[in-house]
């Protein structure tokens, strides 16, 4: 076990090396060989030619590549200092890059954002896993009913409807037209009840899209295993219809369910961007799509990062679950 | 990071689904609430109440909290790296110069008055020669005085360009045309305030001696970049995080991207700002990501204004201009949309080839292509914005642009062309920023109407955040081809010089952030400008700036599309509204007034429904709502 583990954390951490540098070819040689001088873009209008070098020393930008990627790297373990012009900046480990744009280090733009999107995103897996995979479950125990037909033609408008439309009806509805709920994000640590109520649309939009596809998989998987032949026989030993439900169907529906899942809250953490605009909530992906609009690669690679690792390591966390969900798994 | 899962197939669906229940909530809701005409139920004082003119000035009283939002962050807060136009306006909160633009509304408020100092600049040595006295009881935040020296600190800013880089720098081109000043930060003398060519004889006097007169000087020490900064508090290029007021407010907190709250400046005394009536108790600002969200918080009244100032979405302006028309005013920007020809790319080279293209387009479809006479603006018929002195606005229209060939002249177009001794047409390419949807409409548009008089363009959307490295260097517009391209311009100060000197004169011709697209290199055009900068009666000036204006026209460099003008929303609860001329027909924030100090119940309107979004992916790239225009920038 442990040694599986430290292969995982070792190829996680190649993943990781491999991905920085390929953002790094995105964002800083692609421009190049585009003839596009990124350090223009950072002088205004007014493009001073020793103002746009000046900007190209203290960004590092006419080192090669390479040298450009090292920096990064050390910068994360050992901090870096930023110097031009007689200003000097220092970004303190870790440090993921420093955004001249807003004047701020990328890795308290993380931390900042990160807890708006951790909330968005278990908040909304909590509500999708248990409505998606319930309605799943009674699907497909009662297929063919009006129950397992109304359920998937729910599930289908779930999975149809994008979170811009969802999102923009629910807002419209609830919390401008019925002014029940309030659409104004308030941090956790200010008001805990402003912060749930500011969550609760934005939940229950996120989750409808993913409770549908989850209700579809459960239906699906659950119908497949429950005409496997360990069912039946479970069935013939005389056990109750929970047990062999609860106990043995549900654990097998749960390996694709776990996989979906790890896969889902890895990429969402990393920052749901439709969900999070919307809602203007101010989460990574809203950071991002910002960062996006403004050219702001710093912080744009710093989130990418920040998504790889998140699904690298809910992956991880999938893998070892399989253990204890199937015993027939062994991690070795 | 995820995008979610959406299809195109889905998509589809999604906006059957939308057009349904926008139809069904439009036919729920009903009328409006307002008339357009003259004030609402819900107290807004009506269709264009606020265009040149003062609304409901009696109204603003002290106190409570204005509420801004906006769909994109400043590009600084700092006074002397901040380009962007409602950055220059909120600035006046927290920030004073020598010099600044009247408190009042349209062509008035363009008009200089005395800010920091006790009157307008003492003029002296054939223009060379600026004095200015400072007022007694001007303070910084924490109460300590406002001296000469801190005036002269905040200017020699402008001049650290390798740290403090974006802002305008006019100053630096004024006082130090050869570049002999290193800014503060590389200054060797012991006060850092080495720059030859300001001189402070005393802590209430402040002299500039121009190299050379240029008659738009003062016009220059109004913009923001002229404040005074105190040197123990720069921290360079961290200042516009928190910079140290000079105004009636001051930071609270800032959270780039996300919020902005000012408090009042305790220390800032009334009688020592005669401009500044600092109404509201604190001031707020929200930004979002996703411009519909804005729209909606403004249509939902829980937002006083949209600080961008840049107008409504189509979507949210077609919902306003139905239901809520008295909260909206129709402004004229200042900005002029055009196309230009670079004359590098041949035929271009050929004045009778750009005459072709500007009697072969449809005019009105341009205009309709940038959103109509109401929202896209009056057809421009040459480059001087109306809100330029000088300007003759559509009386000037030597092509006949909106007169006689506003549909296109086919017949005039193809004997241009015939002069030009490309008889059955030519091809070209347009460039045109692919951020900009309306822009790249209108490069469809011209592409419709040039294919009629033989002209083939094809249209290439370049990456609109690069366009200072893409169309801004000629030897890259010249490789790509690009004979055509679409571009818009406003004025940083309301002269001449302050819209057309980068886009005209010969001498702002750079290999790299160029922004006189066309190449024109016209010795007549310069020595007007030359002619401009040492000219100080005003009657002149407004002669020479007319003057270039046809020689400009009568070249053939551009084609004017629109006169821009915006919808923007005013919120019920504002008081002492007025647009200014000063920034481009924006509200003028700083005397902004509450009515009620305690924020109203929203009234319940009409929301915006999914289905009248501003279209395309929900905040990605690509909305209507354009980020912010720099002063004069594009």
């Amino acid at each position: 076990m442990l040694a599986y583990l430290i292969r995982r954390l070792f190829a996680a951490a190649v993943m990781l090396v491999v991905i920085v540098m390929v953002v790094f070819g995105i964002f800083f040689l692609v421009p190049k060989w585009a003839g596009v001088d990124i350090a223009s873009s950072f002088v205004g209008k007014q493009a001073d030619p020793a103002a746009v070098e000046a900007v190209r020393q203290k960004l590092g930008l006419s080192d090669p590549i390479y040298s450009q990627v090292w920096e990064f790297f050390k910068g994360i373990f050992a901090g870096r200092t930023y110097s031009g012009g007689g200003d000097v900046t220092h970004c303190a480990a870790p440090c993921f890059g420093y955004s001249f744009r807003s004047e701020q280090a990328v890795w308290p733009v993380l931390t900042d954002r990160f807890p708006v999107t951790l909330g968005l995103a278990l908040g909304a897996a909590v509500l999708w896993l248990v409505f998606g995979v319930s309605a799943g479950v009674l699907s497909a125990l009662k297929r063919g009913t009006i129950w397992d037909r109304g359920a998937m033609v729910v599930a289908l408008a779930g999975v149809s409807l994008p979170i811009y439309f969802t999102g923009l009806l629910s807002l419209a509805i609830f919390a401008f037209g019925l002014h029940w709920l309030d659409a104004q994000y308030v941090p956790l640590d200010q008001s805990f009840g402003g912060w749930f109520g500011g969550m609760i649309l934005p939940w229950i939009t996120l989750a409808f899209l993913y409770a549908a596809m989850y209700a579809r998989i459960t239906r699906a998987t659950m119908l497949e295993i429950l005409g496997e032949d360990y069912i039946r026989t479970a069935r013939a030993k005389g056990l109750k219809e929970q047990v062999v439900i609860g106990k043995h169907a549900m654990r097998s529906t749960m390996t694709p369910i776990l996989t979906m899942l790890g896969m889902d809250l890895g990429a969402l953490i990393g920052g749901a961007i439709l969900t999070e605009s919307t809602f203007n909530l101010p989460g990574l992906g809203r950071a991002v799509l910002d960062a996006i609009k403004n050219q702001d690669l710093p912080i744009i690679l710093g989130v990418t990062l920040i998504t790889s690792l998140a699904v690298l390591l809910a992956n991880l966390v999938v893998d070892i679950l399989y253990a204890v969900i199937d015993p027939r798994v062994r991690l070795t | 990071m995820t995008t979610q899962r959406t299809s195109g197939r889905r998509k589809k669906a999604f906006a059957a689904a939308a057009a349904v229940a926008a139809l069904l909530t439009t036919a729920a809701c009903g009328g409006s609430d307002d008339n357009g005409g003259g004030g609402s139920k819900t107290g807004a004082a009506g269709f264009d109440a606020a265009n040149n003119k003062v609304a409901q000035a009696s109204l603003a009283k002290k106190g409570g909290t204005l509420r801004f939002g906006g769909a994109q962050d400043a590009d600084s807060w700092d006074t002397t790296r901040g380009y962007y136009g409602f950055m220059w306006n909120f600035a006046r909160y927290y920030s004073r110069q020598l010099v600044t633009g009247k408190t009042e509304p349209g062509k008035t408020g363009a008009e200089l008055t005395p800010d920091l100092a006790t009157g307008l600049a003492k003029v002296s040595d054939d223009g060379k020669t600026y004095t200015y006295t400072l007022r007694d009881g001007i303070t910084w935040e924490d109460g300590k005085p406002i001296t000469s020296k801190d005036v002269k600190y905040g200017i020699e800013r402008v001049w650290a360009q390798d740290v403090l880089s974006g802002g305008p720098t006019y100053l630096k081109d004024f006082l130090d045309p050869k570049g002999e000043y290193k800014g503060p930060y590389k200054d060797t003398s012991k006060d850092k305030l080495g720059l030859k060519s300001i001189t402070t004889p005393d802590d209430k006097t402040i002299e500039f001696h121009l190299p050379k007169a240029n008659s738009d000087f003062q016009e220059v020490l109004g913009l923001v970049s002229a404040s005074p900064v105190r040197q123990d508090k720069d921290t360079k290029s961290k200042y516009g995080l928190k910079p140290f007021s000079s105004g009636p407010y001051k930071f609270e907190s800032y959270s780039p991207g996300k919020s902005l709250t000012l408090v009042r400046n305790t220390e800032w005394k009334q009688s020592s700002d005669p401009i500044r009536k600092a109404y509201p108790d604190k001031i707020t600002v929200q930004f979002f990501s996703d411009a519909n969200q804005l729209d909606q918080r403004l249509l939902n009244g829980d937002l006083d204004l949209d600080i961008n100032q840049t107008g409504m979405s189509p979507q949210g302006r077609t919902t306003a201009l139905k239901e809520h028309k008295a909260n909206l005013d129709n402004p004229v920007s200042g900005y002029i949309r055009y196309a230009t020809f670079p004359q590098s790319v041949k035929p271009f080279d050929n004045a009778e080839c750009r005459k072709a293209v500007i009697l072969g387009a449809d005019h009105v479809s341009l205009q309709t292509a940038r959103g109509g006479p109401v929202a896209g603006g009056d057809i421009g018929t040459n480059m001087l914005p109306p809100s330029v002195p000088g300007s003759e606005g559509q009386k000037y229209d030597p092509y006949k642009i909106s007169g006689a060939n506003k549909n296109g002249n086919v017949e005039e177009a193809k004997a241009a062309l015939k002069a030009c001794g490309k008889p059955n047409g030519f091809s070209t390419t347009i460039a045109v920023r692919n951020n900009k949807p309306v822009e790249v409409a209108t490069a469809q548009s011209l592409q419709a109407s040039l294919k009629k008089i033989g002209i083939n363009a094809q249209i290439d959307q370049f990456d609109g955040s690069q366009t200072t490295g893409i169309i801004g260097s000629p030897s890259n517009v010249k490789k790509k081809g690009y004979g055509i391209i679409i571009m818009g311009w406003g004025p940083d100060f309301p002269t001449v010089q302050g819209f057309g000197l980068p886009l005209w004169d010969s001498k702002y011709i750079a290999e790299s952030g160029n922004n006189n697209f066309a190449l024109i290199d016209d010795k007549t055009i310069d020595g007007l400008f030359d002619k401009y900068v040492t000219t100080l009666d005003e009657s002149g000036k407004t002669q020479i700036s007319t003057e270039i204006n046809h020689k400009v026209m009568e070249g053939a460099y551009y084609l004017p599309f629109t006169f821009e003008k915006f919808i923007n929303w005013r919120g019920d609860n504002l008081a002492n509204v007025y647009t200014s001329d000063n920034y481009s027909g924006m509200y003028d924030f700083v005397n902004l007034g509450l009515k009620s100090a305690i924020t109203p119940r929203p009234p319940r309107r009409r929301p915006l429904t999914a289905g009248e979004g501003r279209g395309g992916v929900g905040g990605a790239p690509g909305w209507t709502r354009g980020a912010p225009r720099p002063r004069g920038g594009p």
